[in-house]
């Protein structure tokens, strides 16, 4: 579980291990949030079952040893991956600073391919796994103010389907999730009236919760979802129809 | 590490994981045309090879392993013992 600290990324940890996973989550600064995810990830107030690591996802050596810590931890293989640690930095394209680009590509998309690249080992040898990477309604519709945030969740998507197509023979199923609007830390910061679109633009009228799209991500790391692979799964509220 | 015990152990490991017959494993059996492994057998193999040698083959070492001999040889140059 990537981007473990808060919001979606927490919900689908907590899922995880309410059915039967052992869950590492990988986060990048908030030490706190991190260690509440851990608590929630808890079975029958055993904390075994969930661990905490750091690691700077943009950097494919810190993913490499971090993978390396839970399999050692935990004396096995990673063969399920929720790679949905991602960022904004919104701004308009005319304006966007070159930072602006590179960080949110280096964290949302080349940090999916270091944590992908990695599990996709242990997954290959296990001839088992599930691969979830967690794109954006923003995605196939494009986001007025998210040009390099689009960029890396519609990358995620050719990634994703060609790592599906790669890794098929070995079972190795990998689908990607697009939410629409959810409740986070992410769109609260975004402000009432950018909201309130959002809202108007969804046909179900509201919000999705982050335990919403964690269910489709339980569903599709399980057993159930074996013939999914190189879906595109929106948990929109029906805001991207018809892409 | 001797060569004998290098072959037969690519040996096992073909056998057991590209479900190759023991009998096509010769010095000279090409991977691709003679035991029928695709690019990400070829992967997995490389990957059972380094876990069972105890040894770590650097992408760049690939290029022209083309026959079980040859990554017998580079088994061995990995391990620290001079081939042929």
């Amino acid at each position: 579980m990537t981007g473990g600290s808060r919001g979606i990324g927490r919900a689908c940890a907590v899922a995880l291990a309410q059915a039967g996973h052992r869950v590492a989550v990988l986060y990048g600064h908030d030490d706190a949030g991190a260690a509440e995810t851990v608590a929630a990830c808890g079975r029958d107030g055993r904390p075994e079952h969930a661990m905490a690591v750091k690691a700077d996802i943009a950097d494919p050596s810190a993913v490499n040893a971090a993978f390396d810590e839970v399999e050692k931890a935990w004396n096995g293989r990673v063969t399920v991956l929720v790679a949905n640690a991602g960022v904004n930095r919104d701004g308009l394209l005319l304006r966007m600073g070159d930072d602006q680009w590179a960080d949110v590509i280096a964290t949302n998309l080349t940090g999916a391919f270091n944590a992908v690249r990695r599990a996709s080992q242990g997954m290959v040898r296990a001839r088992w796994g599930r691969i979830v990477t967690m794109s954006s309604v923003a995605a196939m519709s494009g986001s007025a103010g998210q040009v390099n945030y689009g960029a890396t969740k519609a990358g995620l998507i050719g990634m994703t389907r060609s790592v599906a197509r790669e890794l098929a023979s070995r079972n190795i199923t990998a689908n990607v999730v697009a939410p629409g609007p959810i409740w986070s830390a992410m769109t609260e910061a975004l402000g009432e009236a950018r909201r309130d679109e959002m809202v108007k633009a969804t046909p179900l009228g509201r919000f999705g919760t982050a335990e919403e799209v964690a269910a489709v991500v339980a569903f599709l790391c399980s057993d159930a979802a074996a013939y999914v692979t190189g879906a595109v799964i929106p948990v929109d509220g029906g805001m991207g129809m018809g892409n | 590490m001797e060569r004998e015990a290098v072959l037969s152990g690519l040996a096992d490991v073909a056998v057991e994981l590209l479900g190759v017959d023991r009998d096509q494993i010769t010095e000279d059996a090409r991977f691709v045309e003679d035991l029928d492994v695709d690019s990400l057998g070829l992967v997995e193999f490389v990957m059972a090879v380094e876990d069972r040698f105890d040894v770590k083959v650097p992408e760049e070492r690939l290029d022209g392993i083309a026959t079980i001999g040859q990554a017998a040889d580079l088994v061995l140059e990995m391990a620290g013992t001079p081939a042929g």
